[in-house]
């Protein structure tokens, strides 16, 4: 196991009171293997990556319990500066937006191959040719002349192919890549679709992707997280999240997505809604985050927060749906 | 079918970009460059294309929001382009607009009970009460309490400020809403509601939308026909069934088969365009699109294809069909 977290919590002050954005999120991630969180916007997605490469604006925010072990020790324990020694070239993170890790004064390639002499100590020729070659390796055509130019003079999708090259100079383990296409075009976002799966199978590179575009979760990972409220609500491989979602939540997101062709041969006019909104982490409900909205809730979900529990063989879901309800909140109290 | 309700033909935006001491026109950005489409009552236009190609730039220059540099706007069978202000401002009333982002489009200090006040005091001899009346209806109409009117915007979720949005295009009966990008900003959960919402609010008072946006199979969902754009100029225009069932463009063809489908088992055949959207300043010569166009063959370079009928209702600019 590369990266394994375990019951990580992380909260911010804010003045409505605690956001428990991140609250006892678990999983784990394999060499080579791509995994997804899904979920809507505030649901904790940023924060849950943030938290691995110690990002987290502190105040506000602070990780308050849970463990991050990599490479057999456990980041949340270390200090800041250790955790960048540590992650510093073994763990990469790229943005929705890619302005806000290239620096708009140096050129793309001053920039990446500063990468090469920092984390591989390449000289400077050295450098310049594999800034040339990753540049290429992300498709980013003349690449001898693009190194040469400053970030405002590419476009949006090769100033995105840029920041990956840039994130994988240090031929990391890990890619954290929050969003990476949503301000993209369709076109460029298959393109950049394509690049990760090649990382994957080129580099053996474990990727971690946030995304709220179920549609790229179904195209590149094999194993899906689906976080709402700052809870991890279903996890299960990438096929059975889509095929047989087991949490309402899952299941009414599924069925809320317009599908390409759905009306054109099916005449399909409705949408199925899921009713209300996402609550605010400083608000939630007592019980099941989800219960002001879910069609199936019970009475026991009212004010019984459900577990995690295993619902197929590799396949979790938090709903009360799938537990002994009425021993466990018993049990309670 | 008659007169169509809006009418564009051969519509031109062109802005100078201004340099220098003098700000001298050192050239162009040719944002919009000859589009015709027409809009029947109670039907729905989609424009769809990549950031950039101008699908804004349209809508605000068919509300005259922006002048166009050339071509007509004809409405309820008025030549509208050459509208005073006067005479434009009660145009208005009749095609209202939709905003992607509806934090920044409600003013921040006024309830939504002001916001839904406020068109109605300019454009009506509405009496206080009416006016009440009125706030009241439209509230229920787009599924907010009357207790939430007397609430700001920054009380409210995005979902709930587009419905505001909404309410407020309502507010005076249009017979035209034009979205730009009216859901892109939403939840994935909330934006199946207002796709709802604008359906059942187009079925009840026979409203025609022309809805902006890049999300493909959003579109197909929403709208009766719909026209792809690419630098500028509209390159097909079909009705749903077949610009899905059957896209003949093949950029068309490219950002159909670009679009991520929720289905992990589901693999398909990907058009890799390659390279970007070149600029609007500098458009390539002959067809715009020969430069990442997989099909592109010589005559593409040098000729403009022309727009080419195929069947009554699907059009193509492509040199493979002439
Ligand atoms: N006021 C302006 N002055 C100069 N250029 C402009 C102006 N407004 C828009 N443009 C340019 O015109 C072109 C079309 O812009 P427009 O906003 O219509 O694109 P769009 O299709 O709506 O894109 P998006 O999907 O990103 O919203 C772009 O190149 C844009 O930079
Ligand atoms: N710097 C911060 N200060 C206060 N709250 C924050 C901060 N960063 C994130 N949060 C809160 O944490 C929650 C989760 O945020 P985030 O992980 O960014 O969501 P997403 O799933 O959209 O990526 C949100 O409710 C957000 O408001
Ligand atoms: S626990 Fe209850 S309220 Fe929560 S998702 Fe399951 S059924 Fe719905
Ligand atoms: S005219 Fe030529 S370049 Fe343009 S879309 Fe058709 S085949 Fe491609
Ligand atoms: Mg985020
Ligand atoms: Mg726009």
């Amino acid at each position: 196991m590369l990266l394994d977290i375990q019951n990580l919590k992380t909260y911010f002050h804010t003045f409505e009171g605690i956001a428990k954005a991140v609250d006892d999120v678990s999983f784990s991630l394999e060499q080579g293997e791509i995994i997804g969180i899904a979920g809507e916007s505030g649901c904790g997605k940023s924060v849950t990556a943030q938290s691995v490469l110690r990002l987290i604006p502190e105040p506000p925010g602070k990780i308050v319990g849970g463990k991050i072990i990599f490479d057999g020790q456990d980041l949340v324990a270390r200090s800041t500066s250790q955790v960048r020694s540590i992650c510093g070239k073994r763990i990469s993170m790229i943005f929705q937006e890619p302005m806000t890790s290239l620096n708009p004064v140096y050129t793309i390639g001053r920039q990446i191959a500063e990468m090469f002499s920092l984390h591989q100590k390449a000289g400077a020729q050295e450098g310049w040719d594999r800034t040339v070659d990753m540049l290429r390796k992300v498709q980013i055509p003349a690449p001898e002349k693009r190194a040469k130019e400053y970030p405002h003079q590419l476009s949006g999708g090769m100033r995105q192919r840029a920041m990956i090259a840039m994130a994988l100079a240090c031929n990391p383990e890990i890619l954290i890549a929050d969003e990476p296409t949503t301000a993209l075009d369709v076109t460029v976002q298959a393109e950049i679709i394509d690049l990760m799966l090649r990382l994957k199978k080129d580099f053996q590179t474990a990727i971690v992707l946030i995304t709220h575009d179920l549609g790229v979760i179904a195209e590149i990972t094999t194993r899906v997280v689906v976080m709402y409220a700052g809870k991890i609500v279903e996890q299960a491989d990438t096929v059975s999240i889509f095929e047989n979602p087991r949490h309402p939540y899952t299941q009414g997101l599924l069925r809320s997505i317009p599908r390409l062709g759905q009306r054109a041969r099916h005449g399909a006019r409705h949408l199925q809604e899921i009713q209300g909104m996402v609550p605010s982490l400083t608000d939630l409900p007592a019980g099941c985050s989800f219960f002001p909205r879910c069609p199936e809730a019970m009475s026991v979900c009212q004010f019984n927060l459900p577990d995690l529990i295993e619902t197929d063989p590799g396949h979790t879901a938090r709903c009360w749906l799938y537990g002994d309800h009425e021993q466990e909140a018993c049990e309670r109290g | 079918m008659g007169e169509p309700l809006l009418a564009v033909r051969d519509m031109k935006v062109h802005f100078p970009i201004r340099k220098g001491l003098f700000a001298q026109t050192v050239g162009y950005v040719y944002a919009v460059d000859g589009i015709s489409f027409s809009l029947e009552k109670g039907e729905t236009l989609g424009i769809v294309g990549e950031s950039g190609c101008g699908k804004t730039t349209a809508g605000m220059a068919t509300l005259r929001l922006i002048d166009p540099t050339a071509g007509s706007v004809v409405f309820n069978g008025e030549d509208i382009t050459g509208f005073n202000r006067s005479r434009l401002r009660s145009m208005r009333r009749e095609m209202q607009l939709i905003f992607q982002d509806p934090y920044s489009s409600l003013n921040p200090r006024m309830t939504v009970n002001q916001i839904l006040e406020h068109p109605l005091k300019i454009h009506e001899r509405f009496s206080s009460r009416q006016r009440k009346e009125r706030i009241a209806y439209l509230l229920d109409k787009v599924g907010l309490s009357a207790e939430q009117g007397r609430r700001y915007p920054h009380e409210f979720s995005g979902g709930q400020r587009q419905r505001i949005g909404i309410a407020r295009a309502l507010s005076l009966n249009p017979s035209v809403i034009i979205g730009d990008e009216p859901v892109s900003a939403l939840d994935v959960s909330i934006q199946a509601q207002i796709i709802n919402l604008l359906i059942s609010l187009q079925e009840e008072f026979d409203l025609s939308y022309i809805i902006i946006a890049h999300d493909l199979a959003m579109v197909e969902f929403l709208c009766d026909h719909i026209a792809v754009m690419y630098l500028g100029k509209i390159v097909e225009f079909a009705s749903y069934e077949r610009l899905y069932l059957n896209p003949l463009h093949p950029y068309t063809q490219a950002l159909l088969s670009a679009i991520p489908v929720p289905e992990p088992r589901h693999t398909k055949q990907r058009i890799f365009l390659g390279g970007d959207v070149p600029s609007p300043m500098h458009p390539p010569g002959g067809c715009h699109f020969h430069p990442r166009c997989p099909l592109a063959g010589e005559e593409c370079r040098r000729l403009e294809p022309s727009p080419k009928t195929i069947e009554s209702g699907h059009v193509v600019v492509c040199h493979r069909y002439q």
